[in-house]
């Protein structure tokens, strides 16, 4: 019975153009259909909700809950509550603020340095010219390229002795002696952010071409019938209508950097020095087997990441609106 | 007259010549460490050293060692098996998942993209000793099955929201039709939408493969053996007698052929990825 008047519901939706329209008198039905179709909208969506809550938001509230006790890792099951003293550990432990220090400086340096880079790969793509396609091919390479792979052959080419780098800047004359790229724990913190910038440049180049694609092509257009100089177009309309795309890929790409793992914990062979939060973190975790403090620091990286991550939302759900 | 347009043919000139010059920059500090890869792949023994930026002679020595590496070649066998059935289950997941999340308003819909994007700003670390406590629950430590199932949280918050936003630029005139037609929801899915889609579904599926071809942090933690070991984590692990004396040539070569399969993908496809790229983050 309800089956057939929730049919009936469905032909006149259909000449309604697909919209539901409350008509007094039948508001019942109208209630019954919204009822329905509500349910199978949950349906649909049950599967990826359930994965996300198994692989997401079970492991995390877990690692939060972890950090609060003292678990080691062969006894997963067997731990005491111990308030926070993990965290209090934290805070006077000397090389997680190393780590700290060295997350902020990576993500300060090489976030400009990748906006900057990357607006120019931009400009460059967004002209029509021969060979286009291939330049965006080339440009993507880096991108392609497994990042412990791109770690190893950057980690090749900065090798001290053998390296092409040091030979190369050696035969152009720029330095006299080799540099230890990563024996040296400042540069090697140079070398992180070399080849980080190197391998997401491209990423950061797609994002800001297609910012730069979905601007109103007919201002470039007026302004080149006017011949204004190109630094001028730059400055007072490129970038400021750009300023919501860059801000939105910046913060996007702080998140991803302030991650960093795998080119840290190839690039700096487990040197506290050099370590960064998540590679301090998985350290105690995982090496030392100590759960508990390892989990504090995992949790205390979640905090500086849902700052940022408010930030980034919060642009992002302006765009979102806008859209629906 | 002549000589301004003399001049104004020069300045073009100039213009052009200094754009190919900046293009050419950037190709080569793009290609080069490939391209050095490649060279040093093909230098044996003591050859590895030299500094010759052109290959000087051939030597397949290094890729025969790799290809007899037995435990080489199950680690490229298990990141196959694992990169594939990732993005199939992501995509098996998010297909149904983005449908009312592009075609549908309902009160939680937002809310549900919101998640979704919270979950891509997850640090991996964050997570590690939950999943390490889940997935012995599950008994699967050292199996593909965790591989997958921590993927997961990689692939899944992405894929949705490319798909849902692959699915919302289908012309709602479409899927009014097939209403007309008597078709119901899943008809719609199924036997509509599914066959548009399929250059996004090829996309996104891409993008995960990828991104699960590539992930290490979670491969290097739950697993142990070299049998049940990725790529990444065995070329991470991958070192010489001494720690004096790392097998560069070795690693190359094993590098390149890591990356060759992708190289070739992402050329191929290359306009369909950075359209999906782009869908999933900033243009919203």
């Amino acid at each position: 019975m309800k089956n057939a008047v929730c049919l009936k519901e469905k032909g006149m939706r259909n000449k309604n153009s697909g919209k539901l329209v409350e008509m007094p008198g039948k508001t019942g039905r109208v209630h019954c259909e919204k009822k329905r179709k509500n349910l199978s909208n949950w349906l649909f969506l049950a599967p990826c909700l359930l994965t996300l809550a198994l692989c997401a938001g079970w492991p995390l509230l877990k690692t939060i809950y972890f950090s609060f006790t003292d678990a080691a890792l062969d006894s997963l099951n067997d731990f005491q509550f111990i308030g926070i003293d993990n965290f209090i550990n934290l805070a006077r432990d000397q090389d997680w603020w190393i780590a700290v220090k060295n997350t902020f400086v990576i993500t300060v340096v090489a976030v400009p340095l990748e906006t900057i880079l990357g607006m120019i790969i931009a400009l460059i793509l967004h002209r029509n010219f021969k060979g286009r396609g291939w330049m965006r091919a080339i440009v993507l390479v880096p991108w392609t390229i497994p990042t412990i792979v791109s770690a190893r052959m950057w980690a090749w080419m900065l090798n001290d002795v053998y390296g092409i780098v040091n030979e190369l800047i050696i035969r152009v004359g720029i330095v006299d002696s080799p540099i230890p790229w990563i024996a040296d724990n400042t540069l090697s913190i140079v070398s992180i952010i070399l080849v980080d910038v190197w391998k997401t440049t491209p990423y950061m180049a797609l994002l800001l071409l297609a910012g730069l694609q979905s601007l109103p092509q007919d201002c470039f257009e007026a302004a080149e019938v006017d011949s204004i100089p190109f630094h001028k177009i730059l400055m007072k309309i490129i970038l400021p209508l750009m300023k919501p795309t860059i801000i939105v890929a910046m913060i996007f790409r702080g998140l991803e950097t302030f991650k960093i793992f795998d080119l840290v914990y190839i690039l700096s062979s487990g040197n506290s020095a050099t370590a960064t939060m998540s590679v301090f973190a998985r350290k105690h975790l995982v090496d030392y087997a100590d759960v508990g403090f390892g989990s504090a620091a995992a949790t205390a990286l979640l905090f500086f990441i849902a700052f940022l991550s408010i930030f980034y939302i919060s642009f992002n759900r302006k765009k979102l609106n806008k859209l629906s | 007259m002549i000589k301004a347009e003399n001049k104004w043919k020069y300045k073009r000139l100039v213009k052009n010549a200094a754009f190919a010059g900046i293009c050419l920059v950037i190709a080569v500090c793009c290609l080069f460490p490939f391209y050095w890869a490649v060279v040093s792949s093909f230098r044996d023994g003591a050859n590895i050293f030299s500094t010759d930026l052109w290959p000087t002679h051939l030597s397949f020595e290094n890729y025969n060692t790799v290809f007899k590496d037995k435990t080489f070649l199950c680690s490229f066998w298990n990141s196959a098996a694992v990169a594939t059935m990732t993005a199939f289950l992501t995509l098996a997941v998010c297909l149904f998942a983005a449908y009312p999340l592009a075609r549908h308003r309902f009160p939680g819909r937002k809310r549900v993209l919101m998640i979704a994007l919270g979950v891509t700003t997850l640090p991996q670390v964050a997570v590690l000793s939950g999943m390490f406590e889940l997935i012995r629950v599950l008994d699967i430590y050292n199996e593909k099955a965790a591989l997958v199932l921590s993927y997961m949280i990689i692939t899944v918050p992405f894929t949705l929201w490319t798909m849902t936003n692959f699915m919302r630029s289908i012309p709602k005139e479409i899927e009014e039709a097939a209403i007309m037609d008597g078709a119901n929801q899943r008809t719609i899915l199924m036997k509509v939408f599914l066959p548009i889609l399929g250059p996004a579904i090829v996309t996104t599926g891409l993008l995960a493969f990828i991104a699960a071809w590539n992930e290490f942090l979670f491969a290097l933690t739950f697993t142990l053996t070299n049998q049940a070991r990725t790529v990444p984590v065995s070329l991470a692990l991958f070192s010489g007698a001494s720690q004096h004396e790392v097998p560069y040539g070795l690693i190359m070569a094993a590098s390149v052929l890591v990356t060759l399969p992708l190289v070739v993908l992402v050329v191929i496809f290359q306009r369909r990825i950075i359209s999906g790229l782009t869908a999933g983050s900033v243009k919203g």
